[in-house]
């Protein structure tokens, strides 16, 4: 099932201020769900994600804007109408039903022609269950499963009924590392399996990148960009959506454009054609540095960490808009000294320079 | 027993001694009592042991009839106010605008005196030279025969004594079942909505089940409770309950210690060890199955 937001807004009140003012949680959200596919909805606390996902829902009422699930505006459809799968950040599974129990409950509140009998109601959530691999603890309150069988069973939850969009927030993060990384994996197979709509909701911007067929990141209540993963990652809009994606983040530099080339203080990194000259905000990936003892670009070793295949030079530069850089490299081209001076040359495609004012991106553009 | 565990019956002792001298030996002093016939507070003197106590009590008519009457108003009022106050805490629960205000006005009986209560019940029910009561009015405004509910047939003044306890017991009832409500995580709630439950269904597969430790509480405690009422029936019907045919078993026990006919610590005690037994035996039964039926 196909799901559009159209200039979607939603307005709180804000009760912590004494004079009410309104919150905007989501502003003018367009948005283009295709059927079948995993959306990772990505951005920091407070962005308006949840929001989005409950507007979708049907929990909250958008201010303005129309939502459709496929060709039905569903905008004023109450939650329970809208047929779809939840699951919710700390899992909300009834803790004094069984895991059993847990998963019929949507069945249980079918109506007319769709109504199970008992033992359909029992096939289903079996088939739930084994999906989610959790067959064996039907019986189990939720206080005798651990946290990532619960998770389990808020997945198998929302599934049984065969929602037409499943919706997750922020599923895994009570999860530790490991889980967290299985769990991923598993969801991914059983959206793939069962090919519904998918929008996932997370601020690890890893997690959504690595499971999404598409991610849209947001900040402040907007959506800054939607794309492939991939394309988001190496083309992004501006710099909020560059610092955002990737671990460790792109390295920022408060840089200056004379005569069409980029200087870092003193380094002449980069040939700009075409912009006139100003200061910008110069970002460069980690995995753009090549150590070069001819390279243009000079700065202070901090710390040399060998991470098994890579090397992570830690450094300093005197206009970096942070402490320290770091940069990965092969770990054969390591620098001999610990200490001292590095040179790089830079991989052209992982340069990017935004405008120091409005931070959109400026090169490559 | 090791140095831990004397420190820590150390530490009980004061707790251990307050309670056993002002509850346990009382209790057991009365047991005993129950069984020395004919026992004589000046003198401090008995005739004989057995169970002759117990037997005259059992005889006695007026002793039947109070039990009667509070078997009878336990069965009638427990229930009900338990529902009431589960109807209007709901109620409660699902309004916004007001909500400060009704519980305020709910609670106000709990603050006001029994004996004001009563004042209030007698202007309600009561007949008098100058008017019927306000209940009477009612009903022949309805175009039914007036009925003197304080001093008339014995179902009448039934209704009265059972509507004042429930009245009396329905603030805190509602106080109780209002918070234990709010106390739902609405998570619940919103993973309902989404899987399609309508709000009786959440009513009955979320909130009964989550409030129901509450509810058996409240129970019990009502239980307890009602078994001992005695200072409502004096609001109501006076200090005669005995002729007024409204007296309960804790009244009974006040009447043979300090009532007109009083006097009778033995009958007395014969009569709150019959009591005990009955609570007893409830309160067991109602917690055998709280535990069975309650859900954690
Ligand atoms: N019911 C509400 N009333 C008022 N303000 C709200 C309400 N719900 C959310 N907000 C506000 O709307 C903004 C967006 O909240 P939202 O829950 O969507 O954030 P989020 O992106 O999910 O964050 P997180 O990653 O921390 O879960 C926040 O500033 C929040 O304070
Ligand atoms: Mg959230």
């Amino acid at each position: 099932m196909k799901v559009v937001l159209e200039h979607i807004t939603k307005r709180f009140i804000d009760r912590n201020k004494k004079n009410k003012t309104e919150l905007v949680a989501v502003s003018d959200m367009c948005l283009d769900i295709p059927d079948g596919k995993l959306i990772g909805l990505l951005g920091p606390s407070g962005c308006g994600k949840s929001t989005t996902l409950n507007i979708i829902c049907g929990l909250e009422k958008p201010s303005s804007g129309k939502i459709f699930f496929g060709d039905d505006d569903v905008t004023d459809l109450p939650p329970e109408n809208r047929g779809v799968g939840m699951v919710f950040q700390s899992y909300a599974l009834y803790p004094h039903l069984t895991v059993r129990q847990n998963i019929t409950f949507p069945l249980e509140n079918l109506k007319g022609d769709k109504k199970l009998t008992k033992q359909e109601m029992n096939d289903r959530a079996l088939g739930a269950a084994k999906l989610v691999q959790l067959d064996g603890y039907m019986e189990r309150k939720p206080s005798e499963l651990s946290g990532g069988q619960q998770q389990r069973v808020a997945i198998a939850r929302a599934l049984v009924k065969m929602p037409k969009v499943l919706l997750l927030d922020e599923p895994l993060s009570n999860l530790d590392a490991r889980l967290r990384l299985q769990t991923r994996e598993e969801l991914r197979r059983i959206q793939k399996e069962t090919g519904i709509t998918t929008i996932f909701v997370t601020h690890d911007q890893e997690e959504a990148m690595s499971i999404s067929d598409l991610i849209v990141v947001m900040k402040k209540a907007e959506v800054q960009q939607v794309g492939i993963p991939q394309d988001v990652y190496d083309d992004p809009k501006n710099l909020f959506v560059a610092q955002f994606l990737g671990t460790p983040p792109i390295n920022v530099f408060a840089g200056e454009i004379r005569e069409e080339k980029v200087y870092l203080g003193e380094d002449c990194i980069l040939d700009a054609p075409g912009i006139e000259d100003k200061e910008v905000h110069v970002g460069i990936r980690p995995e753009g540095f090549i150590v070069d003892e001819n390279g243009p670009l000079h700065c202070k070793i901090r710390v040399v960490e060998v991470m098994g295949r890579d090397t992570s030079i830690v450094s300093s530069h005197p206009v970096a808009e942070t402490e320290t850089i770091r940069s990965i490299i092969d770990s054969e081209d390591r620098p001999a000294a610990t200490s001292g001076t590095v040179t790089f040359s830079l991989r052209k495609s992982k340069v990017l320079l935004f405008d120091m004012e409005t931070e959109e991106r400026i090169y490559p553009c | 027993m090791n140095n831990n565990n004397l420190k820590g019956w150390l530490y009980l002792l004061p707790a251990i001694v307050f309670l056993g001298f002002f509850m346990v030996y009382p209790l057991v002093d009365v047991f005993i009592y129950s069984f020395e016939e004919g026992y004589n507070f000046a003198s401090q003197s008995y005739s004989g042991t057995g169970l002759f106590n117990y037997s005259f009590v059992l005889h006695d008519p007026y002793f039947m009839q109070a039990l009667k009457n509070t078997i009878l108003m336990v069965i009638i009022t427990v229930p009900l106010s338990t529902g009431f106050a589960l109807l209007i805490s709901l109620a409660l629960s699902s309004i916004k605008p007001l909500r400060n205000a009704f519980q305020t006005i709910y609670f106000l009986p709990y603050v006001t005196n029994t004996l004001a209560v009563g004042l209030v019940f007698m202007i309600l029910f009561k007949k008098t030279p100058y008017s019927d009561g306000l209940a009477n009015m009612l009903i022949s405004l309805f175009g039914g025969t007036s009925v003197d509910f304080i001093e008339g047939p014995y179902w009448a003044k039934m209704f009265v004594f059972c509507f004042y306890i429930i009245w009396v017991v329905l603030p805190f009832k509602i106080l109780i079942l209002t918070s234990a409500i709010a106390s739902v995580n609405p998570m619940y709630y919103k993973a309902a909505r989404i899987d399609g439950a309508g709000s009786f269904t959440m009513f009955k597969k979320i909130t009964l089940p989550m409030i129901s430790p509450m509810i058996f509480y409240l129970i019990i405690t009502g239980f307890i409770g009602a078994f001992k009422s005695y200072s409502d029936a004096v609001a109501l019907f006076g200090t005669d309950l005995n002729a007024a045919g409204m007296n309960t078993i804790v009244g009974y026990v006040y009447d043979m210690l300090y009532g007109d006919s009083g006097g009778y610590p033995s009958y007395a005690s014969a009569a709150a060890i019959i009591l005990f037994a009955v609570v007893l035996t409830i309160t067991v039964i109602n917690l055998t199955v709280s535990r069975k039926r309650a859900v954690y």
